[in-house]
């Protein structure tokens, strides 16, 4: 199935869920809305032409440049992307899919932003959502267990960001 | 007194039980690197465990914000330091597959032949150290003194014998120095009949089987669910390999190889005539099919860099594409996973058009395969945790970066 009937066929099911998809890259991607990703998810592992029933990789991305001259000339707005790369196992397939966030909530600088979590639909979301929470700073509704993986638990700031600034000392310990 | 505690209907009545919390601490023998497990166990039954990683987390994302792709090598070595050669290799393939670089057919085959090596070398470790969780010592001692062969053919080839940074973007940093290659098939020569003493000391020995059979069930199902690859994966009886199944840019360094995947079909794995019998209290998907999947792994190894020495002999072209030092990477984003010896290793790199990764992103086997370890540690018994843990066989470097 083509990449173009493929977005169709999502399309006509989820209507405005679907916020965009890009064919013509090396990795071919369908933005999703972060409302309607559970059901996206939930429709590719189960139907049987696709069943994409492993999730690769969650990524969290940071699209921000402190640097003001150089953010003047993004072709970009600040935001971030959390990319789900699944894989079909049957069909041996693989799919991006992407969710597009404001960087804070509601613009708020410290409120997290929002995205249902998947560690229902694939049980590797879980570890996975926990690093992306831990580095990017996403918060993830509906987690089980939404705490730091990588960083000790009372670390202060998400370190993937690119306006993270490193802590002048943790406990007595140096940073810059 | 005697008669008192003989009789069973007494219970004496200031015997309770509670549940205990064990801490398997991040320094522990048998947690194959800093691992921190907490156990929560009724008596010598582990009811949870919930691993706690992160002990060895060196922000190698970010660093990669700020090197080039060729820089970033050698914090692709440190990740899987057991397998350094195959995570170079994932990472070379994915921003090759960025720049949409073409590889002289003498890289490819050169490429073959190193990374299956290090599948040996990383198996072979993996195969001692497993020995050396459940209390072992020889083993362990055997699988070192054939890999010393494998790291001195490496630092022949490259000067380093754990963190190489040899397989770079574009092909190999150096090529094979002259006489390597009929160093590595002596190596070979010795290594086949070797490995059937392995299999005498290990697979078939009884009280390794009665460790490991019927051990950390993983069914195929959730093996799948938690993104488990690798050995892991087809010791659960799931058919894939990335070197056949993966992407092309990945398969393509395989064309022409004759290989099976390791997996049980229908009962049996390949050539199993040749191996000893899978015994009766095995299961699929227990720890000892993950282990016997990786010394048949170590087999088929050995096969495909003899293939690949011959190819080597007679291709064409260069070890490496010239590539400037501050070459400009083109603008997007691509995920390539490889199939390392320890499962399917991803590399997702964005790039914005300057020589220097706008993200660089490495999915790691091991952290999908340790998440299932508080499912198949349910109910076992609390010598049964490093049992388990070693067969997944994880490496801390590549789970935390």
């Amino acid at each position: 199935m083509s990449g173009q009937a493929f977005f169709e066929r999502l399309k006509t099911k989820f209507g405005d869920m679907i916020t965009g998809a890009d064919f013509e890259a090396l990795d071919p991607w369908i933005e999703v809305a972060p409302e309607g990703l559970v059901a996206l998810g939930r429709y590719l592992r189960d139907e049987p032409d696709l069943r994409f029933n492993m999730l690769n990789c969650v990524s969290g991305v940071d699209y921000f440049e402190p640097d003001a001259k150089k953010a003047a000339k993004t072709p970009w707005q600040p935001h971030l992307e959390v990319v789900y790369h699944l894989w079909s196992v049957p069909h041996r397939v693989s799919l991006v899919l992407k969710v597009v966030l404001p960087r804070w909530k509601d613009g708020v600088p410290g409120e997290l932003p929002e995205v249902p979590s998947v560690s229902g639909l694939w049980s590797t979301a879980d570890w996975h959502e926990r690093e992306v929470y831990d580095l990017s700073g996403v918060y993830f509704t509906g987690h089980p267990n939404l705490r730091r993986i990588l960083c000790p638990e009372d670390w202060v700031g998400h370190p993937l960001r690119k306006d993270y600034e490193m802590p002048l000392e943790y406990h007595g310990i140096r940073g810059k | 007194m005697a008669t008192q505690l003989d009789d069973p209907r007494i219970i004496e009545f200031d015997v309770r039980t509670d549940e205990m919390l064990v801490n398997m601490g991040p320094q522990h023998p048998s947690t194959h690197g800093v691992l921190r497990l907490v156990l929560r166990t009724d008596g010598e039954i582990v009811s949870e465990v919930t691993p706690h990683i992160g002990y060895l987390h060196r922000c190698a994302e970010k660093i990669g914000e700020n090197l080039t792709p060729k820089q970033w090598i050698p914090y692709t070595d440190r990740m899987d330091y057991l397998a350094g050669m195959n995570m170079n290799l994932g990472w070379a393939l994915t921003v090759e597959k960025l720049m949409k670089l073409e590889l002289p057919d003498k890289a490819r085959h050169l490429r073959v032949i190193i990374a299956e090596m290090g599948r040996i070398a990383s198996h072979l470790v993996g195969m001692g150290a497993y020995g050396l969780d459940l209390g072992t010592f020889s083993p362990f001692l055997y699988a070192f003194r054939e890999r010393e062969r494998i790291l001195d053919l490496f630092e022949l080839a490259c000067g380093a014998r754990l963190t190489y940074s040899y397989l770079t973007v574009g092909g190999a940093t150096h090529d094979l120095p002259p006489g390597w290659l009929k160093k590595c098939e002596e190596f070979l020569r010795g290594l086949e009949p070797v490995i059937v003493e392995y299999h005498t000391l290990l697979t078939t020995n009884a009280i390794f089987v009665r460790r490991t059979a019927g051990i950390g069930l993983l069914t195929s199902d959730m093996a799948i669910d938690y993104g488990c690859t690798g050995p892991v994966l087809r010791g659960s009886g799931v058919d894939q390999d990335l070197r056949r199944d993966g992407e092309e840019r990945y398969t393509e360094m395989y064309d022409g190889y004759a290989f099976e995947v390791i997996v049980e079909r229908d009962g049996h794995y390949p050539k199993d005539h040749k191996y000893p019998p899978v015994p009766a209290t095995a299961v699929l998907g227990d720890c000892w099919h993950r282990f016997y999947v990786r010394m048949l792994e170590v087999m088929q190894s050995i096969d495909l860099v003899r293939q690949a020495i011959d190819r080597y002999g007679t291709a064409k072209g260069s070890h490496a594409v010239p590539l400037k030092l501050n070459e400009k990477l083109p603008k997007g984003e691509v995920y390539l996973e490889t199939e390392a010896p320890r499962g399917q290793m991803g590399f997702y790199v964005v790039s914005d058009g300057s020589p220097i990764p706008w993200r660089a992103r490495a999915r790691s086997s091991c952290f999908c395969n340790l998440s299932v370890t508080h499912e198949i540690c349910r109910g076992c018994l609390i010598a049964d945790v490093p049992a388990i843990v070693g067969s997944l066989d994880i490496v801390m470097g590549e789970i935390d970066r």
